[in-house]
């Protein structure tokens, strides 16, 4: 059974009332990203959504916790367990939702799906689906606001899989030698598909030591831990904003259902299930709150349900767009 | 009007857009300080300094990749793989980056980039480093594809490129930098998806593109010295196809050879034969007659790189198989 992340000391210093809209609205996002992917696996379920589905459910804190040090110039690149990402991003959920039904609503007009959300015009630069192919797209993403002097970073989540392909070492090795402003955050949730990166990594399943070889600042933090993972990134979009180059996050994750909607995830123990579910941060984080007297239950459950309703909306929104003309089939081959 | 080699044409087109364009930047292995392996951007470092011309480190998919992010993000890249053969290590970030993102982002994004490369056989390179992959590119829908044989198609088809919204594999015929032409004065450009009739007659229609052509010139001379005029087809594009170029000579010519100097199955040619009887089939007297390079990995030793590749005689015979000429 996997638990390291538990040995991890929380990270997070709570600032007392000041930090309570800060933390209602990273619980607000964190339960719109759960509440989504519920209503994505039955839409799924329905044959609303079809392809391959991969939902985000248990690494929610991760996503919400990012988004917050980021800015409209900054670009978000990731891998294709996207919806959390677009949705913490401020991408417009009926139109993210709508493309997981493939219609013309759609971010994509219905033609990318669940593993391909874009939205350029808030530096959401996609879910892509080869594991590790990203990387280098969001090098030259990086590139580009170096170039041009925009003051933005890239950042690029990737899982503990795409560690073992070249273009992770390769793109570390291009944004250490030309300093670019690219933050690398590696979402280990300790397996590749069906195989536990223990069986696939030398060297043990933490990645950031190899970080350090390129030169690269790196930090391991719990990524069950939504505080944690805000602190953290801060600090390193900090640090890359006053050039000091690419930094390296690695957060501790689980996801809670299987890789993608044909997984029932057999490869994984009981034990180590309970664990990590009883770590949720869709639990810990309202506990905490609550706990520390920065929000009432009342407070709590009128976020839950704004969530709530604002996905019940997005599926409605979804059911009643139109599908893509067939005329579309030849749009956007070629600009 | 001036006399220009085909890498001179090259570079003059580079040089254009680094003094007209701040958003067009050079990377790639070895173009920097060492003058590229081909010496296209020689002496480009001195004068436009290490932010433009950047020298990578040898990781073709990941300087590709970054490519595509940095065009994705309002840049011109250009591009210069060593040899097209090296795409291969890239063509994860060519096929489903540059080539798909446009498409399946729903037309939100555009990679308007250039990869420059040479390509071919017949310099005794062996298997890995002959190739011709841009038969294989132009397969791919989102990216366009241009094979220039002459130093003012070069320079024309180079200064579409650099205006083109879409990422352009610009594929040069390795054996060719040295070749001699007239290149016109002035901005002129050469559009992308248009074939050049390189000279006419009224008999036959030969087709090929970079290196074949100089097999073509030669065959059709020989042809001439028979009383056959040949009509002789440069594609420069192969994508998109200009098929109404070649359609058009065959209905003057009623005959039709397709060369192709990389492998003969599944390249290009095979495309533009299969085309051929689909929209010609009528004005056609025989079938289409096919000459490409061998299937095999290409070798090293000279004779048997020679016996590979296509030659004058392969077309003679061909023609003489299909049409009896």
């Amino acid at each position: 059974m996997n638990t390291r992340a538990a040995k991890a000391k929380p990270k997070a210093h709570v600032n007392g009332a000041n930090d309570k809209q800060e933390f209602l609205e990273l619980y607000r996002q964190m339960c719109l990203i759960r509440q989504f992917e519920e209503a994505c696996g039955e839409q799924y379920s329905r044959g609303n959504i079809r392809g391959f589905l991969h939902l985000y459910i248990g690494q929610e804190a991760i996503a919400a916790g990012v988004m917050r040090s980021l800015r409209a110039e900054d670009y978000v690149v990731t891998h294709y367990r996207d919806h959390g990402h677009a949705l913490a991003r401020g991408l417009d959920t009926n139109r993210v939702m709508a493309e997981l039904f493939g219609r013309a609503t759609g971010l994509s007009k219905g033609k990318g799906g669940s593993m391909h959300i874009f939205d350029a015009a808030k530096g959401f630069m996609g879910g892509h689906a080869i594991v590790g192919g990203q990387l280098p797209l969001a090098a030259g993403l990086a590139l580009a606001c170096q170039y041009k002097g925009t003051g933005g970073i890239a950042v690029v989540f990737f899982g503990d899989g795409a560690v073992n392909q070249g273009v992770f070492h390769e793109t570390m090795n291009l944004a250490a030698i030309w300093d670019l402003p690219l933050l690398f955050f590696l979402e280990n949730n300790l397996y590749g598909m069906g195989t536990a990166a223990e069986r696939t990594r030398a060297g043990g399943v933490d990645i950031y030591p190899i970080a350090g070889s390129y030169g690269i600042e790196a930090a391991m933090i719990d990524g069950m831990d939504v505080l944690a993972v805000r602190e953290a990134t801060g600090e390193a979009v900090k640090k890359i904003r006053a050039g000091e180059g690419p930094k390296f996050i690695e957060a501790k994750t689980y996801r809670f259902h299987g890789h993608s909607m044909a997984d029932p995830a057999r490869y994984r123990d009981h034990a180590e299930l309970d664990y990590w579910l009883s770590r949720d941060p869709l639990k810990s984080f309202p506990k905490m709150m609550l706990d520390r007297e920065l929000a009432t239950a009342e407070e709590l459950a009128v976020v839950r349900k704004s969530a709530d309703d604002e996905v019940a909306s997005a599926v409605k929104f979804s059911l009643e767009s139109p599908p893509p003309a067939k005329s579309e089939l030849f749009t956007d081959v070629y600009a | 009007m001036a006399e220009l080699t085909i890498r001179q044409a090259i570079q003059r087109g580079l040089e254009e857009a680094l003094q007209n364009d701040p958003n067009v930047f050079i990377m790639g292995e070895d173009i920097g300080k060492y003058g590229g392996a081909y010496a296209v951007t020689s002496g480009f470092l001195e004068k436009y300094g290490p932010k433009r011309i950047k020298d990578t480190p040898i990781s073709e998919a990941t300087f590709i990749g970054a490519g595509v992010g940095a065009a994705a993000a309002g840049l011109r890249p250009v591009i210069e793989i060593m040899s097209i053969s090296f795409s291969l290590v890239a063509f994860d970030q060519i096929v489903n980056m540059a080539a798909n993102l446009r498409y399946m982002s729903g037309g939100q994004i555009k990679v308007p980039m250039v990869i420059r490369a040479p390509t071919g056989a017949g310099a005794q390179l062996a298997a890995t480093h002959s190739q011709s992959f841009e038969t294989w590119l132009a397969e791919v829908p989102g990216i366009k594809c241009v094979a220039p044989s002459t130093p003012a198609d070069a320079l024309g088809l180079l200064r579409s490129a650099l205006s083109d919204g879409n990422t352009v594999i610009f594929a040069e015929p390795a054996q060719m930098y040295g070749v001699k032409g007239d290149v016109p004065d002035g901005r002129f450009t050469v559009p992308i998806g248009k074939a050049s009739v390189q000279r006419s007659g009224g008999d036959v229609t030969l087709v090929s593109y970079g290196h074949g052509m100089r097999v073509l010139h030669s065959a059709a001379e020989d042809l001439a010295k028979r009383g056959i005029e040949a009509e002789v087809v440069d594609l420069r594009s192969l994508s998109p196809l200009d098929m109404d170029t070649i359609v058009a000579s065959v209905h003057k010519t009623n005959r039709a050879l397709t060369l192709d100097m990389a492998r003969r199955t599944g390249g290009i040619m095979a495309e533009v034969a299969a085309r051929l009887q689909e929209a010609a089939s009528d004005w056609l007297d025989g079938p289409v007659a096919r000459v490409g390079a061998e299937d095999v990995p290409w070798p090293y030793n000279r004779e048997l790189e020679q016996e590979a590749l296509p030659r004058v005689e392969d077309v003679l015979a061909s023609l003489k198989k299909s049409y009896g000429i």
